[in-house]
């Protein structure tokens, strides 16, 4: 099995489980490509996390794992099976939870409801109580609003409900879609915090999709960048951070070089 | 005296439309479309249990026709569900409010054909008595009908907010896409909802039967509990039943202050008024969707 090759020409395998394999899949809205084959794979216990701007295909990918939508071409390896084309309450019962980007709660079900709608795959009844109140460690908020109809919590509350309502399906991999999305600074610093934590204490494996670069870096373990739905760049989170050209592009630090070029922004350089 | 029991007749027929609303609103707030041939369910519920029911038929015991009614209208909402509409999506609503246009012409005419065209009674228990509370008379069948609605509002209601599956159900509703993120199955949902719509018909129409003798036309009551449906503000569950209601009363004080001919544009007007004046309905529940 081919293994993507980090950029910086070394192999940085740690001697991890790979838990979710990703091999040269192709996803169509319609006529239009959104995923030119890319590949990527998810270490266990990491917070692997995918950087791109808008259109590059991020979110596609993420709805093609969790099985919304079926990719044309390609394999998805997960627990030893090839989920591609699987229906997406399937891909929930083998442990892949999606948190959607822009929240998606269910707006007129109690903040209650909609974490029991998370576990509408399980039905052990006393797991599902552990797991609510597990949530509700994790989220404080969340049980104090707990009758409160979720469309009346704020952005970050809602986003918070959305990671807690994922935990609820007991996910061995959890996939994040824009959770710092119209967040102010102070609650994406908390929110992130979490899902360390969660990634921690939980064990669960994160798969994170983010625009905002500095922060997914910082928090993650592995990093891989995506262009017009391939990956470009794949390392260390920690690497990644310092690599000059994820700084251009995505960090919005001016190197010497760039300032250089500032003159002559033209030649600016792109890899469209 | 007259004007008790103008109500109790108003309040019986209301509940009927009520009912009938329940459904439309049901499958409307779950898939977004519109199912014309409602009244027409209402109208094959009536007809299989009259059929099964009167010895002309079948001659079966009315209560035993009832349940098999009730679940044979479960079981045509369901697969019409899954054999015919799910294979429209995607389509536009024009498509599938056209398809549930004919779809109601040809349970009209199968009706027509198994059963006939002219009125038949139904051979119901409960049809041609009556109750005394003190010196007011009331007909079995029409409080029987607001005892059954009464009955059938309470078990909804806790159907979908005690059970999971009921749950699920608003949720499908309230956003389809997060419903698929969970592992809901959206797809057997929307079939279950409209299984559901078809037994709660089933219930209308043996109500209906009860009260009168019924024709295959009798489904064009659809349209009145369209009316109702958006009176009591498309998209609420109690509004539909309200709107119901309100209909069904004012169709027999109209008929009785007003001179006959006008009375029957009552009910329109109402719905004239409430679309000028509060276009989402009397219980609305508006909360855009995010596109």
């Amino acid at each position: 099995m081919s293994v993507v090759v980090a950029m910086t020409g070394e192999e940085v395998r740690p001697a991890r489980d790979v838990v979710l394999s990703v091999r040269n899949i192709e996803s169509f809205y319609g006529p239009i490509m959104a995923i030119r084959g890319c590949s990527l794979d998810v270490m266990e216990g990491q917070i692997v996390t995918v950087l791109g701007a808008n259109g590059a295909g991020k979110t596609t990918l993420m709805k093609t794992i969790s099985g919304v939508m079926d990719p044309e071409k390609g394999q998805i390896f997960y627990g030893g099976r090839d989920i591609a084309g699987m229906s997406p309450d399937e891909v929930v019962r083998m442990g892949i939870c999606h948190v959607p980007e822009g929240r998606e709660v269910f707006p007129l079900l109690t903040v209650e409801e909609n974490l029991a709608m998370g576990a509408y795959t399980r039905s052990d009844h006393a797991g599902i109580k552990a797991d609510t109140d597990m949530v509700y460690t994790y989220f404080p908020i969340l049980a104090e609003r707990r009758r409160q109809a979720a469309g009346t919590l704020s952005g970050g509350q809602q986003q918070m409900l959305a990671i807690g309502r994922g935990l609820m399906a007991k996910p061995k991999l959890m996939l994040l879609d824009e959770p710092s999305l119209g967040l102010s600074p102070i609650l994406v610093k908390e929110i992130f915090a979490i899902i360390r934590r969660l990634n921690k204490e939980q064990g669960v494996t994160m798969m994170l999709v983010e625009q905002n670069a500095k922060v997914a870096l910082e928090v993650a373990d592995y990093g891989y960048v995506m262009e017009l739905g391939r990956i470009v760049m794949a390392d260390d989170a920690k690497r990644l951070l310092q690599s000059k050209d994820v700084q251009e592009f995505y960090l919005g630090v001016q190197t010497e070089e760039a300032q250089r070029g500032q003159k002559r922004w033209k030649q600016k350089k792109t890899w469209r | 005296m007259d004007i008790l029991q103008l109500f109790v007749s108003g309040l019986a027929n209301g509940c009927v439309y009520g009912l009938i609303a329940l459904g439309f609103v049901l499958i409307y707030k779950a898939t977004e479309a519109v199912n014309f041939a409602q009244g027409d369910f209402m109208m094959l519920g009536a007809f299989i249990t009259l059929g099964l029911t009167n010895d002309q038929f079948w001659g079966l015991p009315f209560w035993i026709s009832v349940p098999i009614a009730i679940a044979s209208m479960g079981a045509f909402g369901y697969l019409l569900d899954m054999l015919v509409l799910r294979r429209m999506f995607g389509q536009s609503q024009v498509a599938l409010i056209i398809l549930t246009i004919a779809l109601g012409f040809v349970l009209r005419f199968a009706a027509g054909a198994i059963w006939g065209h002219e009125p038949i009674s139904l051979q119901s228990p409960i049809a041609g008595r009556d109750v005394r509370f003190g010196g007011l008379v009331l007909g079995l069948d029409e409080v029987w009908v607001i005892f059954v609605t009464i009955f059938l509002t309470v078990i909804l209601y806790f159907y979908f907010n005690r059970t999971r599956l009921g749950v699920a159900m608003q949720a499908a509703s309230q956003n389809q896409l997060a419903a698929y993120y969970m592992g809901i199955p959206v797809k057997r949902v929307h079939s279950l909802i409209w299984a559901l719509s078809g037994m709660v018909a089933a219930v209308a129409g043996i109500l209906f039967a009860s009260k009168g003798s019924i024709d295959p036309s009798i489904g064009l009551l659809g349209i009145k509990a369209f009316a109702a449906a958006v009176i009591g503000g498309f998209g609420s569950l109690p509004g539909a039943l309200l709107g119901g209601i309100i209909v069904g009363l004012i169709e027999p004080f109209a008929s009785y202050y007003i001179a006959a001919g006008y009375s029957q544009i009552m009910p329109y007007l109402l719905l004239f008024l409430i679309l000028v004046f509060r276009p989402h309905g009397i219980l609305a529940q508006v909360h855009r969707k995010k596109v």
